[in-house]
C-alpha cells in the first residue's frame, strides 16, 4: 500500500493563547493517558504505512517525551519518514523540565517545529506567549544536542505594535538560530478567540501596513536564504515540510485525534472537537469526497511552484481548462499571476490576494 | 330588466389626487345600499393593494347603483371611476366619453389644484355636465366658502347649489345623489340603430378571459351575437352580458343603448379589446366607429432585468400576465453585457413604470434591476433619414448625426405664491422655458412652463414636492419634439463600456452628471485585485475619471492542519457573495453600485 501522511492532534495546552482557535484543553495526567491510548488504538486499527508524521496541537510536547515515543512505536514508518513534533519551548521547560529530546529523537522524531512568533519579548507577551525567546534558544540547543537538526520556527506577521524593525530582529533571530524552515503567518483575528473581543484595543497594523510587513518578510527571508515555497512557508533548499506539502499537493493523509482532519481513499472526514468523544471511540464525521479538480487547483496555487500542467494531466487525465489559462493571462497583466508553458503560479502580490485570484480563476 | 332610458344617469367622479374621490365613491355605494355594510372595506373600488396604498386609482372601474330619489322614482346610476394620474390621461378621456356628467370634487381646504383644472377641461371637452362637490368639510382647515368662490372664479362653475360634504363622515351624501339625478342628463339612446359601444376599460379574468367594460351608445348586444372590435377587426362570439355590481357581476339578457355594462367573449388578451375601441356586431354592423380612438404609445422606456439571471423566465411570465391586463405596457427581450438577459419595457409615464415595477416585485416576488428611464428621441442622420431611439445602446455614431430632437411637455404647476421662486429655480435647472404665470387667487399661482420630458421622468415630482413642502401640484402633457443638443454618456470600467449605465443627456449637464456618477461608482465598487479606472466619456472623450484602488490582502495565511473543507467553504462563501455581483471582464460590480447610479438625483 502506498505510504500516506499521518497527523496526530494533541489537544492539550497549559493556557490558551488569545489569538489561537485550535482545539485544546487543560491537561490532566489521567486524561492524557486515556487520550494517548485511544490514539494508539486508532493507529493500530488503521494499519497503514506512513512517510510523514506530524504531531500538532495544542502542545504535543506537553504530554512528555515518553508518551510521544510510545505513540511513535505504534506507527509503521518508511525508512525516510519525516516525523515532526510541535513544541512549545516554554512548556518543554516548565511542565516537563526534563523534556528529553533524546528520547523523542530515538523514537524517530527528526523534525521540531516551535512557535517563536516573534523574537521581541514585548510582542511575544502581547500574543500571550509564556516565556521569553531565550527559552526558544535553549530548546533549540537541546534538540540539536539530541541530533535533531531540522528545526522550523513559526513567525507571526501583523501582530500588535509590530514594525519592520522588530520584524527584522525576529528574522535575524531565525537566521542565527540555525533553523532550516520558517512559517510566517499573517495574524488572523478569529471570531471565537479573546483577541476578537478586544480587537479594537489592540494596536494592530492596518491592512496596508500588514501587507508591507508580509512583503518585507518575504524579501528578508529570501535574503537570509529561506526561499518561499508556499504563501506562508519558507525554507533552506531541501528543507520544505514534506508533510505540509501533502496538503497542498492534494495527497492523502490520516488525521488522528480530536478535531483532526483526514483525506484517505478519496474521502474527507474528521473527528469532532471533543476529547471525550475521541477517547470514547466515536466514529469520525464524513466530510464528503475530496481531491477533485477545483480542490487540486485551489491548493496548488498556494505553492510557489503553482499549478503544474503535467501534474494536473497526470492526475485527472485531461488538460487544464483553457478558460483558467486565459483568465490567468488577464491577471498576469496586473502582476498577480505568472503563466508559463508548464505552470500557473501566483506572484507575491498575488499571494496577498490569493482568495480573489483563486476564485477568479475557478470562475466563482 | 329594461329601465326607462330617462331614468339612467351615467357619470364619473373627477378630482385632484387625494381630494377624496374613492372615499366619496364608497359612500355612494353605501347610501344606495349597493353593498352590505359588512362587505365594506375602505375604498372598495380600488381593488389592487397598490391602489389603496398609493391612494390613486390605476384602473378604471364601474359600478351600477340603484337609487330611489326624493321624487319617488327609481334611478339607475352608473358610476365610472377614472384613473387618477396624468400617465393615464387617455384612459381618463375614454371613461369621460362614456358619461353624460361628472362629479367634480374639490377639497374644502386645498381648493383648485392642477388636476382639478386638467380634469375639468377634459370633462368640458366631452360636453359633460359638471356637478361640483366640496369635500372634506369636516377638516379644521376647511373653508368651503372660499373654495366655492375659487371654483366660481377659476372654473366659472356655479357653486351655489354645490353639496358640501364629508365623504369621510358621510355628511350630506344624499345631496350628491340628488344633484346627479337632477343635473346629469339622461343618455340619448336609440336601440334600433346598429350597435356602437365604447370600450372604456378591459380587465383579464383567468376564468372568463377578458371582461370588456362598455358604454352602449346605440343599438344593443346580447349573448350569441358576434361582436367585432372596429379598430382591431377582432371578432368574438358574446358569451355573457351584464351589469357591474359593487361586489359581484350581474348577468343580463342584453345591454341596450344608454346602458353601461360588461361583455365576455372568451377574449384572450386585453390587446384585442383596447380602451377606446368601438364594439359593433357582425350581424348588423355600424358603418363608422365612435370618435376618439387612438393606440396609446409608451412615452418612457427602461430595461428591466432580473437580479438573479435564473429568474429570466419568471420575469417573462410575469410581464406576459401583466400585459394581459395592461395594453399600454410593451416589452421586448434585450440583452445587456452588464445585466444579462432582460426586457426593454415601454410605459405611459414614470408612475406607470413604478407601478409595474412594484407589481413585479410584490405580486411576482421578483428582484429587479432597472436601467435609467429614457424617453423616445428622434435622431436625424446626415443621410437625411430619421431614427427613433428609446435605448441609449442604439444611439448612432455621433459622426452620422445631423441633429437630435427630444419630446417637450406643456407643464402647469399650481402652488402657493410663496414657492414661486423655488419652483422657478427647479424648472430653470430642468431646462424649462417659462411661458407665463397666473394668479388664481392672491395666494395661489399657476406657473406654466415648457419642460423637456426627459427632465421630468426622473424625480422631478419628488424634487417639486420637497421644495414646496408638498404644496405644489403638477400636470403635464406631451406637446412636441424640439431640436436639442444631446449627447450620450458612456461609463467605462477598466476601459470597457458598461452598456446598462449609458444614457442620453443634454450636453450642458453632461459634465456635472459625469462627475457625480464617477464618484458614486467609486464609493460603491469594493476594492478588487487590481486598480480599476472608472471613466465617463462622450464618444471617445473622457470627461470624468476616478480610480478604485487595488485591494491588497484577502489571503488565508494558514491552511488549517489539513482542514481543506474549511478553506473550501470560505471560498464558497466568497462565491455566494459574488452572486450579487455583475461581471465585466475581470471587474466585479455589486448591484448596489448600479442602483446608486440609477438613483442619482438632484440632491446628490
Amino acid at each position: 500500500m502506498k505510504p500516506i501522511g499521518l497527523y496526530i492532534h494533541i489537544p492539550f495546552c497549559n493556557g490558551k493563547c488569545p489569538y489561537c482557535d485550535f482545539y485544546s484543553v487543560m491537561p490532566s495526567e489521567e486524561k492524557i493517558d486515556a487520550y494517548v491510548s485511544a490514539v494508539c488504538k486508532r493507529i493500530d486499527a488503521a494499519d497503514r504505512i506512513y512517510d510523514t508524521v506530524y504531531f500538532g496541537g495544542g502542545t504535543p510536547s506537553l504530554i512528555g517525551a515518553k508518551r510521544i515515543s510510545e505513540i511513535m512505536s505504534h506507527i509503521n514508518r518508511t525508512p525516510d519518514c519525516e516525523a515532526t513534533l510541535e513544541c512549545n519551548p516554554s512548556d518543554t521547560g516548565a511542565l516537563n523540565s526534563d523534556f528529553d529530546f533524546g528520547i523523542v529523537a530515538k523514537s524517530g522524531i527528526n523534525r521540531i517545529s516551535m512557535g517563536l512568533q516573534s523574537a521581541n519579548d514585548c510582542e511575544r507577551k502581547s500574543l500571550g506567549r509564556r516565556g521569553g525567546c531565550d527559552d526558544v534558544e535553549r530548546a533549540i540547543v537541546k534538540a540539536r544536542a539530541a541530533g535533531i537538526d531540522n528545526i522550523s520556527l513559526d513567525l507571526m506577521l501583523g501582530i500588535p505594535a509590530q514594525t519592520k524593525e522588530s520584524l527584522k530582529g525576529s528574522i535575524e533571530f531565525c537566521k542565527n538560530s540555525g533553523a532550516k524552515h520558517i512559517s510566517a503567518y499573517i495574524l488572523k483575528i478569529e471570531e471565537s478567540t479573546p483577541f476578537y473581543r478586544i480587537k479594537n484595543t489592540l494596536a494592530l497594523p492596518d491592512e496596508d501596513e500588514t501587507c508591507d510587513l508580509y512583503l518585507y518578510a518575504v524579501n528578508e527571508l529570501e535574503k537570509a536564504g529561506f526561499s518561499q515555497y508556499e504563501i506562508s512557508n519558507f525554507s533552506l533548499k531541501g528543507y520544505e515540510s514534506r508533510h505540509n506539502l501533502k496538503y497542498w499537493r492534494c495527497e492523502e493523509y490520516l488525521g488522528i485525534g480530536a478535531a483532526a482532519h483526514s483525506f484517505v481513499d478519496g474521502k474527507r472526514f474528521y473527528y469532532e472537537r471533543s476529547i471525550d468523544d475521541f477517547i470514547g471511540g466515536t466514529a469520525p464525521v464524513d466530510d464528503g469526497e475530496g481531491g477533485d479538480e477545483e480542490e487540486f487547483i485551489m491548493l496548488a496555487l498556494r505553492l510557489s511552484e503553482g499549478l503544474i500542467f503535467d501534474e494536473y494531466q497526470k492526475r485527472f487525465g485531461k488538460r487544464i481548462d483553457k478558460d483558467i489559462i486565459e483568465k490567468s493571462r488577464e491577471l498576469e497583466k496586473h502582476g498577480l499571476v505568472r503563466v508559463t508553458d508548464n505552470n500557473i503560479s501566483l506572484t507575491v502580490d498575488g499571494f496577498l490576494v490569493s482568495n480573489s485570484v483563486i476564485c477568479n480563476l475557478l470562475g466563482y | 330588466m329594461a329601465v326607462s332610458k330617462d331614468k339612467i344617469r351615467n357619470f364619473c367622479i373627477i378630482a385632484h389626487i387625494d381630494h377624496g374621490k374613492s372615499t366619496l365613491a364608497d359612500r355612494l355605494l353605501e347610501k344606495t345600499k349597493s353593498v352590505a355594510l359588512r362587505d365594506m372595506t375602505a375604498q372598495l373600488l380600488d381593488k389592487m393593494d397598490l391602489e389603496r396604498e398609493r391612494g390613486i386609482t390605476i384602473k378604471a372601474h364601474a359600478v351600477k347603483l340603484n337609487y330611489v330619489a326624493e321624487d319617488g322614482e327609481e334611478y339607475v346610476l352608473n358610476l365610472i371611476d377614472t384613473p387618477g394620474h396624468v400617465d393615464f390621461n387617455y384612459e381618463v378621456s375614454r371613461s369621460l366619453a362614456a358619461c353624460e356628467g361628472a362629479v367634480l370634487i374639490i377639497d374644502a381646504s386645498q381648493g383648485v389644484e392642477a388636476q382639478t383644472l386638467a380634469n375639468t377641461y377634459l370633462a368640458l371637452d366631452h360636453d359633460l355636465e359638471l356637478v361640483p362637490v366640496i369635500n372634506k368639510i369636516d377638516l379644521p382647515s376647511a373653508d368651503p366658502d372660499r373654495v366655492a368662490a375659487e371654483v366660481e372664479d377659476v372654473i366659472g362653475l356655479d357653486c351655489s347649489e354645490a353639496p358640501r360634504v364629508s365623504a369621510k363622515t358621510g355628511v350630506n351624501i344624499e345631496q350628491v345623489l340628488e344633484r346627479i339625478v337632477k343635473d346629469v342628463p339622461a343618455p340619448e339612446a336609440n336601440d334600433d340603430l346598429p350597435l356602437r359601444a365604447l370600450i372604456f376599460d378591459s380587465v383579464y379574468d383567468s376564468y372568463k378571459g377578458v371582461i370588456v367594460y362598455v358604454r352602449v351608445k346605440e343599438g344593443k348586444i346580447k349573448p350569441g351575437d358576434t361582436m367585432r372590435m372596429m379598430a382591431t377587426g377582432a371578432e368574438f362570439t358574446v358569451v355573457e352580458t351584464g351589469y357591474m355590481r359593487a361586489t359581484l357581476p350581474e348577468p343580463c339578457k342584453e345591454l341596450t343603448a344608454g346602458e353601461v355594462g360588461y361583455i365576455t367573449a372568451s377574449i384572450k388578451t386585453v390587446g384585442d379589446a383596447r380602451v377606446g375601441d368601438t364594439v359593433t356586431t357582425v350581424e348588423n354592423p355600424a358603418s363608422e366607429p365612435l370618435p376618439g380612438y387612438r393606440k396609446v404609445n409608451p412615452m418612457v422606456y427602461c430595461g428591466v432585468y432580473p437580479a438573479d439571471g435564473a429568474d429570466y423566465e419568471n420575469l417573462r411570465d410575469a410581464l406576459e400576465k401583466l400585459q394581459l391586463n395592461d395594453a399600454a405596457l410593451t416589452y421586448e427581450p434585450e440583452t445587456s453585457g452588464a445585466l444579462g438577459f432582460g426586457f426593454r419595457c415601454g410605459f405611459l409615464g414614470l408612475l406607470h413604470l413604478e407601478i409595474i415595477q412594484e407589481r413585479l416585485e410584490r405580486e411576482y416576488d421578483l428582484d429587479l434591476v432597472t436601467t435609467i428611464p429614457s424617453v423616445v428621441y428622434k435622431i436625424n442622420l446626415t443621410d437625411g433619414s430619421m431614427v427613433e431611439i428609446d435605448n441609449p445602446t442604439h444611439y448612432p455614431d455621433p459622426a452620422t448625426i445631423a441633429s437630435c430632437e427630444e419630446p417637450f411637455t406643456d407643464a402647469h404647476i399650481y402652488a402657493p405664491a410663496d414657492y414661486v421662486g423655488a419652483i422657478m429655480d427647479l424648472c430653470q435647472d430642468r431646462r424649462g422655458i417659462f411661458k407665463n404665470m397666473d394668479y388664481i387667487t392672491p395666494e395661489r399661482v399657476d406657473i406654466h412652463y415648457e419642460l423637456p420630458l426627459n427632465e421630468i421622468i426622473y424625480d422631478f415630482f419628488d424634487s417639486l414636492k420637497s421644495r414646496t413642502r408638498g404644496y405644489a401640484s403638477f400636470d403635464y402633457e406631451i406637446s412636441d419634439y424640439r431640436k436639442s443638443n444631446l449627447v450620450k454618456l458612456d461609463v467605462l470600467l477598466n476601459g470597457d463600456i458598461v452598456d446598462a449605465l449609458s444614457f442620453i443627456i443634454h450636453s450642458e449637464k453632461a459634465y456635472s452628471k459625469a462627475r457625480k456618477i464617477a464618484e458614486r461608482l467609486k464609493e460603491h465598487i469594493p476594492r478588487q485585485m487590481f486598480e480599476i479606472p472608472i471613466q465617463i466619456g462622450i464618444g471617445g472623450k473622457i470627461i470624468a475619471r476616478e480610480t478604485v484602488k487595488a485591494m491588497r490582502k484577502d489571503v488565508l495565511a494558514k491552511c488549517y492542519g489539513g482542514d481543506i473543507t474549511r478553506k473550501k467553504k470560505l471560498l464558497e462563501k466568497q462565491k455566494e457573495g459574488k452572486k450579487r455581483m455583475r461581471h465585466f471582464g475581470t471587474v466585479e460590480v455589486p448591484q448596489e453600485a448600479f442602483m446608486a447610479v440609477l438613483k442619482l438625483d438632484d440632491n446628490d
